[in-house]
């Protein structure tokens, strides 16, 4: 075959004439683009002034804002309390490694050919927690006991959706295989444990999981609300989970089946070898996005009184030596949700462009 | 070439009576009197086959006719609800060990190839060998390789298999259940998925596979495969087993009038 060195015919327009084509093609495109032009000028330039020009970022106490911008200074101040809640300062250095283990484990893996970069997912995925299991809480290997009631802010959130994201991946895993099983005991338990958990509201699974569930437990047997929480938010994440989960399954054709049949692999071999790589790599986007949902969910732990980030921010927003910072609190808050939401779904669209092994079956 | 094969013929220690030296080989597959229904639907009746090792059978028939089905229940992935299958000495019954250790031994081909789309050919090729038949890595790789020269496509052994050409893949489908080493080859349809022009490439390597002694079942429409290499032609008609002879006898003297209907039909252009 020849090399064709025909290219495609290229469209090459002068600005004006891309101007008339895109923006003013017929006198309501025109109207439009007159329209949003001037709410963009009107607004964009008055919310950069708010934003950084006219904002305050240093200073010392209240009166260094001078009320005409934001007022960073504000959470400049209450950074820490915003960050580790009442973890003893000099205790943070524990909590300042877990984000460090944090950012070790999952930075590289935005970068390509970073070496060793899946056993550094891998150590996030368990290690990381495990070590966190100990570090944060202290009380042994002569670690200063930390009650969790003095978590909160950032690392409460963190831990609240880590620990829903990494439990609930595999136990919905589980459901899902368990609601598609041909032995009726285990599909009905299934069923029955999906629907249950995922027609009740977060809310009310927290109401329970703080205040029910010791009316049930036996005298002397008390977990602690931290660990209630994280069971429940668990629990019914995992229902959802399950359910994408599932959606994966059923996309996989029955001839992929049969295939690890016919090798004689057995059920949990053609479950882990061949079906669940490529369902879950075709739920992707359904995962992620339960994912960034409960991310947002965490803050719900407000209501049983456990002040996660926007709970500490919230908190302080109502501090009468600071007038009006409510909003800079708010984008703060926002900022950081989006950071690390917007983090997740980059990294899931890198992880289904490399799987993408460019076709279907 | 072939000494991969040669390894076919090595008898089990689940095989009682070896091969006596008249040539008379024992029967690897025995079915008999077997019935199979979907709900109420009566699809197999009453199936009585005895495959010798190293056979070469050719099953054809008109589409619904249940010649997919018969051989799907012979290594389980149909399950029958009447009568005895048994595969090289071990009776396919509700038994998870017995059906692992039967599909084990036999390999089987799909009309649609049904390679795994995640894994490049080689690992589909060496996949099995090494959870299943726990081969090291290494050797399974090694292995594999010369399976995938003997399909003639080493070359490919790093794409994925969405890279390839219907005919390729189907000829990787063939080294991977040649990989697990089987003493019996399944093809459904092996060739009904393809463009004309890659028709000859997969029966080209059905027919070497034929030489090395391998035993094999085949449901086609190639009836120049059939009459190539076929030691028995079966034809299937309505669940029913309707006829069975050599390939020259089946071909030029059909007995029953739904044979020489069919004959007629397929043989016309």
């Amino acid at each position: 075959m020849t090399e064709s060195t025909m290219k495609p015919p290229k469209k090459v327009l002068s600005p004006v004439n891309w101007m008339r084509q895109h923006l003013f093609s017929t006198w309501y495109n025109a109207l439009l683009t007159v329209v949003v032009g001037y709410l963009i000028v009107t607004s964009v330039g008055p919310l950069l002034n708010w934003v950084f020009f006219d904002a305050n970022f240093q200073g010392s106490d209240p009166s260094d804002c001078s009320g005409a911008g934001a007022c960073w200074l504000f959470i400049n101040q209450r950074l820490n309390f915003f960050i580790y809640g009442f973890y003893p300062d000099e205790l943070q250095w524990r909590v300042d490694f877990m984000f460090l283990l944090l950012a070790v484990s999952f930075v590289p893996q935005f970068i390509e050919r970073f070496p060793g970069r899946k056993w550094l997912g891998i150590f996030g995925m368990t290690g990381l927690p495990l070590i966190g299991f100990f570090l944060i809480p202290g009380g042994s290997f002569g670690l200063e006991q930390v009650e969790s009631t003095k978590w909160g802010g950032l690392m409460l959130t963190l831990i609240l959706a880590y620990i829903g994201i990494i439990a609930s991946l595999p136990i919905g895993t589980l459901l899902a295989l368990g609601r598609r099983s041909e032995m009726p005991i285990i599909r009905g338990l299934c069923v029955v444990f999906i629907e249950v958990w995922r027609a009740v509201p977060l809310i009310t699974v927290l109401f329970m999981a703080s205040v029910m569930l010791p009316l049930f437990l036996p005298e002397g047997m008390n977990f602690e609300k931290l660990a209630r929480a994280l069971i429940g938010i668990t629990l019914w994440q995992s229902a959802y989970m399950a359910e994408v989960i599932r959606g994966g399954l059923q996309a996989i054709p029955r001839g992929q089946y049969e295939a690890a049949d016919a090798l004689g692999l057995g059920y949990w071999r053609k479950m882990g070898l061949i079906v669940l790589p490529q369902a879950l790599k075709l739920v992707i986007p359904g995962i992620v996005n339960t994912f960034i949902a409960l991310f947002k969910d965490t803050t719900l732990v407000l209501i049983i009184g456990l002040f996660d980030i926007l709970g500490t921010v919230q908190s302080t927003v109502t501090d009468p030596a600071w007038q009006n910072v409510a909003v800079e609190g708010y984008v703060f808050v926002a900022f950081c949700f989006w950071v690390f939401c917007f983090g997740i779904s980059q990294y899931s669209q890198k992880l289904e462009r490399k799987l993408d092994t460019g076709h279907k079956t | 070439m072939g000494n991969p094969m040669t390894e076919q013929t090595q008898t089990s220690e689940t095989q009682s009576s070896p091969r006596s030296e008249a040539g008379q080989k024992p029967d690897i597959i025995r079915v008999e009197g077997m019935h199979k229904w979907y709900g109420d639907f009566h699809v197999l009746k009453d199936l009585n086959l005895n495959v010798k090792q190293g056979e070469r059978i050719v099953i054809c028939g008109p589409s619904g006719s249940g010649k997919s089905t018969f051989i799907r229940c012979l290594n389980r992935l149909e399950e029958h609800q009447q009568g005895k299958i048994i595969v090289d000495e071990v009776e396919l019954t509700d038994d998870v060990r017995h059906i692992d250790t039967v599909r084990r031994e036999v390999g089987m081909v799909f009309q649609h190839f049904n390679l795994f789309p995640h894994l490049t050919v080689l690992e589909n090729c060496c996949l099995s060998p090494i959870w299943v038949r726990k081969i090291p890595r290494k050797e399974a790789e090694a292995s594999a390789m010369e399976y995938l020269e003997r399909v003639k496509i080493p070359d490919q052994a790093n794409k994925f298999p969405g890279q390839l050409s219907g005919g390729q893949q189907q000829r990787v489908a063939i080294a991977r259940a040649l990989c697990m080493k089987p003493k019996i080859m399944l093809f459904d349809e092996p060739t009904s998925a393809l463009d004309p022009e890659m028709i000859k490439e997969v029966l080209d390597v059905m027919i070497e596979l034929a030489g090395s002694g391998m035993t094999m079942l085949c449901v086609t429409h190639e009836m120049g495969f059939a009459k190539t290499v076929a030691d028995r032609v079966i034809f299937m008609d309505g669940g029913e087993i309707v006829e069975e002879a050599p390939p020259h006898e089946f071909f030029t003297n059909p007995q029953e009038a739904r044979t020489q209907k069919f004959l007629k039909q397929i043989l016309q252009h």
